[in-house]
């Protein structure tokens, strides 16, 4: 399938599913957590047996409080739940506790980086609602089994306005909302487990027409690499079957990651008609101002505050502030570093140089790191204060990495001191001049870059340890005579 | 009010209620007339009126986010008509359908 | 002594003094339901070990003299509440094999009250009927005429009590199944306010209108057990975050000086003149007891019936739509496919009501209708609530008929729903509003007892109650009861 994209523009609408990371569930007290035995966490409020009622877990309010101002939206107060009517074998009650018109979080932004520069997504808004159990299809002589445990589940879907147009954008504006449910802590945002999953909205137009064209939704989306691959999958079928003569059908698609197309699902006899109505076992919410101002006390530091502070405080580049503000985890590492070091630049570099080559090596998360930020701290500051060089530095690295041992230990039990004696460094330099007279006769005589070659050696007699400053001093001054 | 045939099997459909064909035209009837014991609400000017979805004039009560259930499988397998593994056996879904 | 004509303070008072054990008490209800329920059929389930199980633990607690406040006094629950370990059907096929792992919140309440649990009554399936005629577990009999309908759908609570097989019943009210039968057995049924009594574990049919309470012989008995049930409940959303209210304490006030409604909408309906004759009776009782009587309009009561059979329909399609097959309850035979199951365990699981109302709900709730039926109805709804809240600025409480004739027989309205519907005209608003209401009996036609109806302001059960025992003070129509 080859199109041309020139003359076409995307529209796309992301709906994102982010579980949030409660306790208890949202409507009942039994356990969320993940991976337990089937239905050993689902208690009778989450089988719907006869006669149970929802009763509101009060922590979700705050998250959504939370991410509604990280959104820079409105808290809507009241907000009420809805029951959205559906059957299908996961969904105990026949209905969805969901939220219709009085959303919790409503008409917010939030600004994403494009390769043209700032761009606002106006997001429509956020509601709470309970997820559903699992149907799982293997062996049971042809059956399916029903698994509750994650059934009730919170989940806030956040809905964006169409107004992303390409598969970058997308991912930038998904890497985003990770980054703040992140540091919010109000989800883990592991896409793998299904704690975050995203829907994507997508249809095309002609450049420069006004009205949208026949959009689809495509569904079970897993990681933010297939985001792009399966929104870019759909904007080429799309105009491809737009350019063949066909018509778009509404339709929800299955994004399949082993052939990366899309597929419609298996259509039904009858539309679906969700049947919303003010659900009656619960009463709308009134958020008060004190409630709300006692949630916002909590909010922490968000990414582009961060990164702004980064600049300020610490000097660094807007583009290293950026990388290392967008993961909470890895900005946090970073403070942690620096106050220890007290270098910021150099703590930067480090974190993003050596020590992430050796994470993306073993694939292993900040929060995994086999040196702590207090021995990278260390480390840097040895620099520093001049006591090792930074190419030692890059040694004693390495056995950080796979040691238990102090970054002093280390220096002291190996004699990795640098070498910052006036004295020893110039019989050293004496040293390597003495031997090496043809290059000594070609420098002189006009060969200037062979200086390298004789700093080279110098630390090569020095084992490495001799200061770098020092040695290109003296080497010059006893070069010249 | 009148309902077509084909009304009556979305709706059926929707609730999740076979009806058999020769037994459609009798709950037409049936819930024709009931449909036009509505049309009396049309003759209220709610112009004014805020919808009521509930008796109380209260705000919701929370809970804490604490686990308080424990598991009880066992027990809640028993009313099951059908299960294995600790789950609840259905026909096969198909993925996606829903 | 007759056991089964004593009330519950002088059962109390009987166990106190060591007159009888409740063993005793409980093993003589246990006894008349065997010898004549096979008639009546208004139990579902006897639960007679559990039931002298708990007696003989009441009785040790008299000895030990820490009896609890409701200590060893037989009860009849409904089978619309859970109970731990025991079969609970709501009356219908779709639960006929369903032993609740949980018990609801009411039967706790009076559990821990010491009551003794007789066994489950029957109902129309899930609370839908006045006629108690939907019942999977056969109909009900009146006991003043086995040939008549004991009403509904607390049919079963209401019958068992009038023949004395149980002393008193739980039940519940979602637009009269507590008033109608109490009205159409000669008993006194008290419904709540909207979140006096924890719907937890209450089946729920229509969840903003359901409202659980009591049927017994007496005002005072029903204040006694209504006392026990009621009070918050965290584990329902909708429960009033209040205390039990005392109900027994102003039980004997005068009612001196305090003013009864009479709204004159209801009376400009056509009643049958026994109905009539009846109730002017009352209100001349209530003037020599020196209250006031006044007119007061309702002026959209009219609208009651289509808001309701809109919007208890519309939740109640929701409400019944877990019963699916999967993880409890009657499943199909055989399903081919996951819609089969879903389509055949619903069509045979439920009797033809329910899915009349299932329909007409799913149908009001549907994308087109929303707007001129669920939401039409909820601001009519408002209307009637508004009226009420007007009403009583003026009154204490509002008087009119409970229902609009005595008992009819046996299959006369099944075939005609709305005429069924018509039974609960008198009783509707109240639920709509939220509002605490009863019944009481007030006279008899053709051997048939009929009831009168006090609708109160929110939270005012006790002034209810209290209209209502000062009644039974000066009549004697609450202690007829018929030969079985």
């Amino acid at each position: 399938m080859s199109v041309n994209l020139d003359n076409w523009e995307a529209v796309i609408g992301l709906e994102i599913h982010v579980q949030l990371s409660t306790k208890s569930k949202l409507f009942s007290g039994a356990s969320t957590d993940f991976g337990a035995l089937p239905n050993t966490q689902a208690c009778n409020i989450d089988l719907a047996l006869p006669g149970v009622l929802p009763v509101l877990n009060e922590e979700v309010l705050k998250m959504a409080i939370k991410l509604g101002k990280a959104l820079n939206a409105e808290i809507n107060s009241p907000t009420s739940f809805a029951r959205k009517n559906y059957f299908y074998p996961d969904s105990p009650k026949g209905y969805q506790i969901s939220q219709m018109d009085k959303p919790i979080v409503e008409t917010g932004y939030l600004d994403i980086e494009t390769e043209e520069g700032k761009k606002r997504i106006g997001v429509t808004r956020a509601h709470l609602e309970e997820d559903a159990g699992k149907s799982l299809h293997d062996d049971f002589e042809g059956q399916s089994g029903i698994d509750l445990n994650r059934a009730g589940t919170p989940l806030l879907e956040i809905v964006s306005e169409p107004e992303i147009n390409s598969p970058q954008e997308a991912v930038a504006y998904l890497k985003s909302i990770h980054s703040i449910i992140r540091y919010l802590d109000i989800s883990d945002g592991n896409m793998a487990e299904g704690s975050m999953r995203c829907d994507a909205n997508v249809s095309v137009r002609k450049k420069g027409e006004k009205d949208l064209g026949i959009r689809t939704e495509t569904k079970n989306v897993n990681s933010f690499r297939f985001v792009e691959k399966a929104i870019q999958y759909e904007i080429e079928r799309q105009i491809h079957e737009i350019e063949s003569g066909n018509k778009i059908t509404q339709e929800t698609r299955l994004y399949d990651s082993q052939t990366n197309t899309t597929r419609p699902m298996r259509s039904k006899e009858f539309a679906n008609d969700y049947r919303y109505f003010p659900e009656p076992d619960l009463l709308p919410i009134n958020l008060d101002k004190s409630f709300i101002d006692e949630v916002m006390a909590t909010m922490p530091e968000m990414p582009s505050e961060k990164k702004e502070r980064f600049i300020s405080e610490f000097g660094l580049s807007a583009y290293d502030a950026e990388l290392l503000a967008a993961d909470k985890d890895l900005a946090d590492f970073f403070e942690d570093v620096n106050a220890v070091s007290k270098s910021p630049k150099l703590s930067a570099n480090w974190i993003m140089g050596e020590l992430s080559a050796e994470l993306n090596n073993e694939n292993l998360t900040i929060r995994e790191s086999k040196v702590t930020s207090n021995k990278l701290g260390q480390l840097i500051l040895r620099i520093e204060d001049g006591t090792i060089s930074g190419k030692i530095a890059k040694e004693i690295f390495e056995k950080l990495w796979s040691s238990d041992n102090e970054v002093d230990e280390i220096i002291q039990s190996e004699g990795l001191e640098q070498v910052t004696d006036d004295k020893e460094i110039e019989s050293m330099i004496d040293e390597v001049i003495n031997s090496n007279p043809e290059q000594l006769e070609q420098y002189r005589s006009g060969k200037d870059r062979l200086f390298g070659f004789f700093v080279g050696q110098v630390m090569k007699a020095s084992q490495g340890k001799a200061n770098p400053k020092q040695v290109n001093d003296i080497l010059r001054k006893k070069l010249e005579k | 009010m009148s309902l077509s045939d084909q009304e009556l099997k979305e709706i059926a459909y929707l609730a999740r209620i076979n009806v058999k064909d020769e037994s459609l035209s009798a709950l037409k009837v049936e819930l024709e007339e009931i449909l036009k014991l509505f049309e009396e609400l049309n003759e209220a000017d709610t112009s004014e009126v805020d919808a009521m979805s509930h008796p109380l004039d209260l705000s919701q009560p929370v809970r804490k986010d604490e686990v308080t259930e424990k598991n009880e499988r066992e027990e809640l397998l028993k009313n099951a008509p059908s299960a294995k593994s600790g789950l609840f056996l259905v026909p096969k879904v198909i993925e996606g359908e829903g | 002594m007759e056991l089964n004509k004593l009330s519950l303070s002088e059962i109390k008072i009987g166990l106190e003094k060591g007159d009888f054990t409740s063993t005793e008490l409980t093993s003589h209800y246990l006894e008349r339901i065997d010898k004549h329920d096979e008639q009546l059929n208004s139990f579902i389930s006897v639960t007679s070990d559990h039931a002298l199980e708990q007696a003989k633990a009441a009785d040790q607690r008299y000895k030990n003299e820490d009896a609890l406040p409701l200590d060893g006094i037989p009860i009849a629950h409904k089978d619309i509440f859970c109970t731990k370990g025991i079969l609970t059907t709501c009356g219908s096929r779709m639960l006929s094999n369903f032993e609740s792992p949980y018990s609801a919140t009411v039967y706790e309440k009076l559990d821990k009250q010491g009551m003794v649990m007789l066994g489950k009554t029957n109902m129309d399936e899930f609370a839908m009927g006045s006629s108690n005629e939907t019942s999977f577990f056969g109909k009900v009999k009146n006991p003043w005429n086995q040939d008549y309908v004991p009403g509904g759908s607390s049919g079963g609570s209401a019958a068992c009590v009038s023949a004395e097989l149980a002393p008193v019943a739980t039940a519940t009210d979602t637009g009269g199944s507590i008033r109608q039968p109490a009205s159409l057995c000669g008993l006194t049924g008290i419904k709540p306010t909207y979140g006096r009594v924890s719907r937890y574990g209450m089946i729920a049919f229509a969840s903003s209108l359901d409202q659980g309470g009591v049927i017994a012989r007496s005002a005072e008995d029903a204040a006694l057990v209504l006392e026990a049930m009621s009070g918050h409940d965290p584990k329902d959303s909708t429960s009033l975050n209040l205390d039990a209210p005392d109900l027994t304490a102003n039980l004997n006030d005068s009612i001196k000086g305090m003013k009864i409604g009479l709204p004159k909408e209801f009376f400009d309906r056509e009643i049958p003149s026994f109905v009539e004759n009846s109730i002017e009776e009352a209100i001349a009782v209530y003037k020599d007891l020196g209250a006031e009587i006044v007119e007061v309009s309702l002026k959209n009561i009219n609208l009651s019936l289509p808001v309701y059979y809109i919007i208890a329909p519309a939740e109640c399609s929701a409400n019944l739509s877990r019963y699916d097959g999967v993880r409890y309850g009657y499943r199909c035979e055989d399903p081919e496919n996951i819609e089969d199951l879903f389509m055949r365990t619903r069509e045979e699981g439920f009797g033809a009501e329910v899915k009349r109302r299932i329909l007409i709900g799913t149908y009001a709730l549907s994308a087109g209708y929303y707007d001129a039926y669920y939401l039409k109805a909820q601001k009519c709804r408002q209307l009637v609530a508004n009226d009420f809240n007007e009403a009583f600025k003026n009154v204490d409480v509002i008087l009119s008929p409970t229902t609009p004739g005595t008992s009819f027989k046996a299959g006369e309205k099944t075939n005609d729903p709305i005429e069924m519907y018509l039974q609960d005209i008198f009783t509707i608003p109240a639920n709509l509003a939220g509002l605490p209401g009863l019944s009481i009996p007030c006279g008899e036609h053709n051997g048939l007892p009929l009831g009168m109806q006090l609708v109160g302001n929110s939270l005012e059960e006790a002034k209810l109650l209290q209209f209502a025992h000062s009644f039974q003070s000066n009549t004697n129509w609450h202690k007829k009861m018929p030969n079985i």
